[in-house]
């Protein structure tokens, strides 16, 4: 029970819980507090320390929207912003079951007017009925609908780059020429900030995504970020998908060549395999990457997310503003923590062997 | 018996330019159907590149290969090679690994079938219990008894041993060898073992070829080893002929080295400067 719990915990990246386990299992109880101690409290006196500096430095720093805010402050604004968060969901609530009841009786009226024969005026009253139900709930998008957005965003955009950069790695690790004509390409666009890339994808979007609002699966705001978050997250993944690949054991590859494999069925089922926690280390680099540059291009390509939340607080200047900033960036990097932990997870379900890690 | 592998006259050289060394020299080498050869030679006289030769994961630069009477250009599950360092695909079980050559090579037979020829495999080399291991969770000799199933699987039509016991401890490494010899018996295998232990290759084999030590290496004279089978390895140590023999090609080897550190090649020989295949 208590191994298949710390393995659990190795599988997860929580292996810095691991000596709570030990210490319930009863081994060497001095080494588990002492591990603890560094696991929990050094981290925690260090937080303490944080906290203690920024509670001095909100005392004494003034800006131009007032003190800088002090922890306690930011956790005020939180809970605000859940408040507020939760205050929308019930307005949406309430907005909906008005109209659902506008709309059941429309409906009720149109079916009265039908029974008696009055064919045209029933459907004028459910196209009626039908424009309440679908109504949209027009307030402003709260605080965890934005990191909603975010997410959603962030995956797109690392969903088109791991498709792109994935393949094109395996073709670029297996033939030295291919990795050798995008090489230059590669390198000359690799170190481009998130910012560059913007205004192009956002012209190039803008050219190209030519569906009206009304049919549209995404909004063009959605597409440029994505698609900028795609453009700077895909090198990481491509560089080391092309090294995983092109560095796979040669003893392996005389296997695949005593047994005859074909290309493909080499790719398949020796070199991917092979590749796969390189492949992964790439992606879990790739995440983080793109979850930087999204909250830059939210912020001028204004699609709603943290980006966007971050640049309105700015332009607000109300004296929440600081503390509702510094909520947001809290917000930010512990999702960055999350997504990376995801990947760590991701990545050691794939790799083989004692020492991949 | 008809000859089935045949080396003529092969030569093969490493590196360029002035670094470029010559590791094989005019090599030719006969095996007959049935027939189980041993090839003995000191570390980095080139054992390996002879059997990448013969297998034909290289080419040579002159002479050629012949796999029954016809030129070999390229690696196939005929000549099965048994790797010095197992191979094994870390991330597939031990029964993926087996069948993974099962699959390729006997890809026109049923499931089923395919399924019970892995086990049987699996079950030769006595790992039926192991099947869903991981090669990580295998000791050394476990893991090369799951590399000869793999390549038995293949029935290859000739059996090629690159060291397979070199990484092995000696207790394991008797055990393989006598394995080794059980499973030649049953499968009438035709195999040729490099081997760097003489003892190995007079318990195992019909024929003893000493590798002389490179750059430069070709092979030397040949020992028939006209010791009886089943051979037992306790009783061995003190059959006269064995002694005989043994003292016969260990006198050849040091005479040989002997030699080569006159000429001053040996010990100073560069290893071979092996660059990357490139996949194709």
């Amino acid at each position: 029970m208590s191994t298949k719990i710390l393995k659990a915990l190795d599988a997860v990246g929580l292996e810095a819980f691991s000596p709570f386990v030990l210490l319930v299992r009863g081994e060497e109880a001095r080494q588990q507090w002492r591990r603890i101690g560094l696991n929990f409290g050094a981290p925690l006196l260090a937080l303490l320390v944080f906290v203690a500096a920024w509670s001095a430095a909100s005392r004494n720093v003034m800006t131009k929207y007032g003190a800088l805010p002090s922890p306690s402050m930011v956790a005020q604004e939180a809970a605000h912003l859940w408040a507020a968060h939760r205050q929308r969901r019930a307005d949406e609530a309430a907005f909906r079951a008005e109209k659902a009841a506008q709309a059941a009786e429309l409906e009720a009226a149109a079916n009265l007017l039908r029974a008696r024969g009055k064919a045209a005026q029933a459907d004028a009253l459910s196209a009626r009925a039908h424009v309440a139900r679908t109504a949209r709930f027009s307030a402003g998008p709260s605080y965890v609908d934005q990191i909603g957005t975010s997410l959603k965003t962030v995956f797109a955009g690392f969903l088109v780059a791991s498709l792109v950069a994935i393949p094109l790695g395996v073709l670029c690790g297996i033939s030295p020429g291919i990795q050798a004509a995008l090489n230059p390409l590669i390198q000359i666009f690799k170190p481009v900030s998130p910012l560059a890339w913007l205004p192009i994808v956002m012209i190039c979007v803008g050219a190209l995504y030519t569906t009206p609002p009304a049919e549209a699966w995404f909004e063009k705001s959605f597409l440029s970020s994505a698609l900028t978050v795609a453009l700077c997250s895909l090198w990481p993944t491509l560089a080391n998908t092309a090294l995983g690949v092109a560095s796979v054991d040669r003893d392996h590859l005389n296997v695949a060549r005593v047994l005859r494999l074909g290309t493909w069925t080499r790719v398949r089922k020796i070199v991917i395999p092979s590749a796969l926690p390189m492949i992964f280390a790439g992606l879990r680099i790739s995440l983080g990457v793109g979850w930087m540059v999204l909250i830059a291009a939210e912020m001028l390509a204004q699609n709603p997310g943290l980006g966007k939340f971050v640049w309105d607080m700015f332009q607000n200047g109300s004296s929440q503003t600081l503390a509702q900033i510094m909520v947001a960036v809290f917000t930010i990097g512990s999702i960055g923590f999350a997504l990376d932990r995801l990947m760590i997870v991701l990545s050691r379900s794939v790799s083989y062997g004692a020492t991949a890690r | 018996m008809e000859v089935i592998l045949e080396a003529r006259r092969v030569a093969k050289s490493f590196g360029v330019g002035a670094s470029r060394t010559e590791v094989l020299h005019d090599v030719s080498l006969e095996v007959r159907t049935g027939e189980f050869v041993a090839i003995v030679g000191f570390s980095g006289s080139g054992k390996s590149t002879l059997v990448s030769l013969l297998a034909g994961l290289l080419v040579p630069d002159t002479g050629e290969v012949l796999f029954r009477g016809r030129r070999a250009q390229e690696p196939g599950p005929e000549r099965g090679l048994v790797f010095q360092n197992y191979s094994l695909l870390p991330w597939l079980t031990v029964e993926e690994n087996v069948r993974v050559a099962v699959d390729q090579v006997f890809a026109d037979r049923p499931v089923k079938e395919r399924t019970e020829r892995v086990r049987s495999y699996l079950d030769m080399v006595g790992l039926s219990a192991a099947v869903e291991k991981k090669p990580s969770e295998l000791s050394g000799g476990m893991r090369q008894r799951v590399s000869l199933a793999r390549t038995l699987s293949m029935s290859p039509s000739v059996l090629l041993l690159d060291e397979p016991l070199g990484a092995l401890d000696a207790l394991t490494r008797a055990v393989l060898q006598d394995e080794i010899a059980r499973i030649r018996e049953r499968e009438r295998a035709t195999v040729v073992l490099i081997t760097n232990d003489v003892d190995e290759g007079l318990l195992l084999a019909d024929r003893v070829l000493p590798l002389t030590p490179g750059p430069r290496a070709t092979l030397g004279q040949e020992f028939p080893v006209d010791l009886p089978r089943p051979r037992e390895r306790t009783t061995i140590n003190h059959d006269p002929r064995f002694k005989e023999l043994r003292g016969d090609i260990l006198g050849y080897l040091d005479g040989l080295r002997a030699r080569a550190r006159r000429e001053g090649s040996a010990s100073l020989a560069p290893p071979p400067a092996l660059t990357p295949v490139e996949l194709r």
